[in-house]
């Protein structure tokens, strides 16, 4: 087995406003192999991004990774590093896309500055040497006319190319891992899978691991080969894409797969997972998903499903793991019984 | 680029015409003659006066004069003043050189102590830092300046002999000095004046751009720029500066009403030769001419900063640079 | 999506409660308080009667002392009373020309963008010209010509020449509400033009007037005590902060305390009116939905 390139241990990072705590990531972990794209799917407030900007350590208060979490890249620990040991690694080893690219760039500086500048921190030749490698990477990125655009600003460029520029800026030193948070949400559809081809295309090319977040199932079959699957600040389910699509365990999964509309079926409805998200603040007792859940019973109730493994690249946190003829009767989930309003 | 140009000189034109015509209201408006206070004197006859407003043309109907005084307004014939029995374009040509000496080193010096001070606070808001600095910032500015002139001119210049109790120069020295020497000398008397008005507008600046600081802060593209590797003090310096620098602009634009304004009061106190002593002694002296001509002058002063102040900004957001 | 009744809720909640828990506002009020009533009732608070004389030889220009804790001038008055009935004067003139101030720019600025097209754009232009003479030159050149004018034309004049800025900020205002989504969901259901403006208007303008009261006051205060300093503001007998400070201006170097305490008296009292304008926009200011 390869060294993993990023392993993340038991991460908890929480948000301390006055007399509450938001257990927005409460212990997760998984691992990126060198090379590979690991998805991360859940729904907004699942914790999912939360989970990226800790892993860059881009987390300000009254946020802060808790004690016990550890982030292992290149032989060292993320979470204890020190500052300007974090900044290294910023933009150098690994580097970040953000989801809205108009927001995402700075609009008083020329594009081309911008992603060069990345390579004035990190690097050591000249500006001149910078500004042609950022000419160099909007030209791999397949930005027409490189040269002219770098000296245009980001509001005279379109979304789709305003992304590639922060895809430019996130591979101008050839990192090892590049975390996308909701790349493409943003985007037009048809620039959607320009977006996300040239992804692929790029890692292939040069290598570069992937940790694509996202709430969009589409994108994730797209790109991702491993994928875990969020919920209220967990992992409640790992396995590869294939798996994951025709074998899914986690009734809430399972809920996300139903859920995406079907072109040619006839359906007069679309099929949702009733209830809500529950607050950060206040996880449920015994299992998260319990009121939302077609199949659940009084274990889920009394005790908090760990990760059971369904099979070798496969885990899944439901207690249907070790009770899986209760899949073949399920019930209104507690929130229709109880009458609480979606 | 030009087009926008042009109409700003433009709209600065009828603004000027539009105080003129003010002034000259206020000047036909005002009791009594505008002949000073020397035509008040009981003992001249009516005869006399009757003469002198018919030598000036002030028995013509108003229209007419109007029209005289736009005219003379333009060609740069700005009265008569009786208090100084000179022409008032030759007294303000002479004064307003040292009000704009004073505010020009009061403008910089406020804008680097204000941004200065604003940079450090917003670096860490809600510190100790952050709420010192903001206190004697609010301090500063709700202190009216001819006060804190007066406290200057007790602390520095009577209590501890520091600097000179008043004016531009040493009247008596200041023509036995060699060049360095004078220009040292007009630096020594342009200290305490233009520290005034310098800590009350760096108040100002200070509290403006703490606040354009912080919104910029948040924005996304400063997240971009900390995945970069940005270090905290290029992010507050560089990054969101350069786009909290956007609304100083505004307030380079109203420091000219302000430091103006201050500039009448200090002026006063430090005896300083400008154009605001200028207008406080013809107060005194019921000069009404030189007053409203001041006035005018001061309003153009105004006027024209404000039209600096629109064209940095379309030179400094590139998004405005594309005309619509 | 907005609806009006959750908002207007949150505002009543919210806002006495932020504004209690805005440790800055309370010592602004405080301070405010401090100063305000004292002046108020100065017939109360006075030690002695402002304008009595009485030992010109014996008691003049003294320095701050037990029985003068502001010292007296050279007519041997107190100082301390003086600032007391100053103040009561001077906070008068400024709280009555904000008033009227704050009236007329909201009225413009609501006109002016209520009724929009041509009319809306020569108000502005007109304001444009009006926001180009600085208010201090045109007040002095108007008060050096009309000397002595009684108090209530004074507060009349500065009244005028201050609602430029408010009636901006009321006309943006309008602007952005017309277009809202809930006045023309409210249109669509059939409410009348002007009621539904008038309804939903009045409370999004809420907040720029009152915190340009609030800081209106202190900048009226401290433009008539710069008038009074030059003359042309307050005259005798009566006697504001800024005209206190101009008795004493000319012996600053040896009388400190004349001029001293009148103006520290005016730098508390602005203080105290911005920090409460600043407390009052933060309180009051919608917090903005994080994602």
């Amino acid at each position: 087995m390869t060294e993993p390139l990023l392993s993340v241990e038991d991460l908890r990072t929480y948000f301390h406003t006055g007399a509450e705590v938001a257990k927005s990531v409460d212990c997760v972990s998984f691992t990126v192999a060198p090379g590979e794209t690991l998805g991360i799917v859940g729904e907004s407030g699942c914790g999912k991004s939360v989970t990226a900007l800790s892993i860059l350590r881009l987390i300000q208060q009254p946020g802060r990774i808790e004690r016990g979490s550890k982030i292992m890249f290149e032989g060292k620990d993320l979470v204890t590093l020190d500052d300007s040991g974090m900044r290294d690694i910023r933009g150098n080893r690994i580097s970040m896309i953000f989801q809205e690219p108009m927001s995402a760039l700075n609009p008083v500086f020329t594009v081309g500055d911008q992603v060069a500048e990345v390579a004035r921190i990190h690097g050591s030749g000249s500006r001149q040497q910078a500004w042609d490698r950022a000419v160099e990477m909007l030209t791999l990125t397949g930005i027409p006319a490189p040269e002219e655009r770098a000296k245009s600003y980001p509001h005279q460029l379109s979304g789709g190319m305003r992304q590639r520029v922060l895809i430019a800026m996130a591979l101008m030193m050839n990192p090892a891992l590049v975390i996308a948070d909701e790349p493409t949400t943003a985007l037009d559809v048809t620039i959607q899978a320009q977006i996300l081809e040239l992804l692929v295309d790029l890692q292939k090319k040069f290598g570069t691991s992937i940790l694509m977040i996202t709430h969009d199932l589409g994108v994730i079959a797209e790109t991702a080969s491993r994928v875990i699957v969020m919920y209220c600040g967990e992992v409640v389910e790992e396995a590869d894409v294939k798996t994951l699509f025709e074998a899914a365990h986690h009734p809430y999964t399972e809920g996300l797969m139903h859920a995406m509309p079907q072109l040619g079926e006839p359906r007069s409805r679309l099929n949702v997972i009733p209830g809500a998200v529950p607050p950060p603040t206040d996880w449920p007792k015994g299992c998260r998903f319990r009121e939302r859940c077609p199949y659940s019973w009084e274990l889920c109730e009394q005790e908090h499903p760990p990760l059971y493994q369904i099979s070798e690249a496969h885990t899944s946190r439901c207690h249907l793991a070790i009770e899986p003829e209760r899949r073949a009767h399920p019930h209104p989930p507690l929130v229709e019984q109880l009458g609480v309003p979606a | 680029m030009i087009a926008y140009l042009t109409g700003r000189l433009a709209q600065t034109v009828v603004v000027v015409v539009l105080v003129t015509t003010i002034a000259f209201f206020l000047i036909h408006a005002a009791p009594g003659d505008p002949f000073g206070a020397a035509m008040e004197n009981p003992k001249v006859t009516e005869a006399v006066r009757a003469q002198w407003r018919a030598s000036y043309g002030l028995d013509r109907p108003l229209p007419e004069q109007f029209v005289k005084y736009i005219a003379s307004v333009a060609r740069g014939d700005l009265g008569w003043s009786f208090s100084r029995q000179r022409p008032v374009a030759a007294v303000l040509k002479e004064t307003l050189p040292n009000t704009l000496l004073l505010m020009s080193v009061a403008l910089v010096a406020s804008f680097i102590l204000g941004i200065f001070l604003a940079v450090l606070q917003a670096m860490k808001p809600k510190s100790l830092t952050d709420k010192i600095i903001g206190g004697i910032s609010l301090f500063l500015f709700s202190m009216p300046e001819f006060w804190l002139a007066l406290m200057a001119l007790f602390l520095l210049a009577y209590h501890f002999p520091v600097f000179p109790i008043g004016g531009m120069r040493d009247e008596v020295m200041h023509s036995s000095y060699g060049f360095g020497g004078r220009v040292a000398d007009i630096l020594r008397h342009t200290v305490l004046p233009a520290l005034t008005l310098t800590l009350l507008y760096s108040a100002v600046v200070a509290r403006y751009q703490r606040a354009a600081l912080l919104d910029a802060l948040p924005a996304e593209y400063i997240k971009t720029a900390r995945a970069k590797g940005v270090t905290e003090k290029s992010i507050v310096r560089r990054h969101a500066l350069r786009n909290a620098l956007l609304p100083i602009i505004t307030l380079f634009g109203l420091a000219f009403p302000a430091l103006l304004t201050g500039a009448v009061f200090v002026e006063k106190v430090f005896a300083w030769p400008g154009m605001g002593g200028v207008i406080v002694s013809s107060i005194d002296s019921r000069d009404y001419p030189l007053l409203v001509a001041s006035v005018i002058i001061g309003s153009v002063l105004v006027a024209f900063g404000s039209l600096i102040a629109d064209l940095l900004y379309r030179v400094a957001d590139p998004r405005l640079r594309d005309d619509h | 999506m907005i609806t009006e009744v959750p908002l207007a809720l949150w505002r009543k909640h919210s806002v006495a409660r932020r504004l209690r828990a805005n440790r800055s506002a309370i010592a602004a009020i405080a301070l405010m308080l401090a100063i305000v009533i004292p002046c108020a009732l100065a017939p109360a608070f006075a030690p002695y009667d402002p304008t009595a004389q009485p030992d010109i030889i014996g008691l003049r220009s003294q320095p701050p002392s037990a029985l003068h804790p502001f010292g007296t001038d050279p007519f041997s008055r107190d100082v301390l009373s003086r600032v007391l009935y100053g103040g009561r004067l001077s906070l008068s003139i400024a709280l009555v020309a904000t008033l009227l101030s704050v009236t007329l720019g909201t009225a413009y600025g609501a006109i002016a963008g209520l009724v929009g097209g041509v009319v809306e754009t020569v108000m502005m232009r007109i304001l444009d010209a009006l926001l180009s003479i600085p208010r201090l030159l045109l007040l002095i050149a108007i008060f050096a010509a009309w000397r002595q004018l009684p108090i209530a034309s004074f507060i009349l004049i500065v009244g005028f020449t201050g609602w430029y800025g408010l009636s901006r900020i009321v006309r943006g205002q309008v602007l952005a509400i017309k277009h809202e989504e809930y006045v023309l969901s409210a249109r669509a259901l059939g409410a009348g033009r002007t009621r539904t403006l008038i309804k939903h208007i009045l409370p999004n303008i809420l907040t720029p007037v009152i915190v340009a009261t609030a800081l209106g006051v202190g900048h009226v205060i401290l433009l008539e005590a710069g008038l009074s300093y030059l003359g042309i503001g307050v005259q005798p007998p009566a006697a504001s902060w800024g005209s206190i400070i101009q008795d004493g201006a000319d012996q600053i170097a040896t009388y400190w305390w004349i001029s001293f305490f009148p103006g520290m008296a005016i730098v508390l009292t602005v203080m105290a009116f911005n920090a409460l304008g600043d407390a009052l926009r933060e309180a009051l200011e919608p917090r903005r939905a994080k994602s």
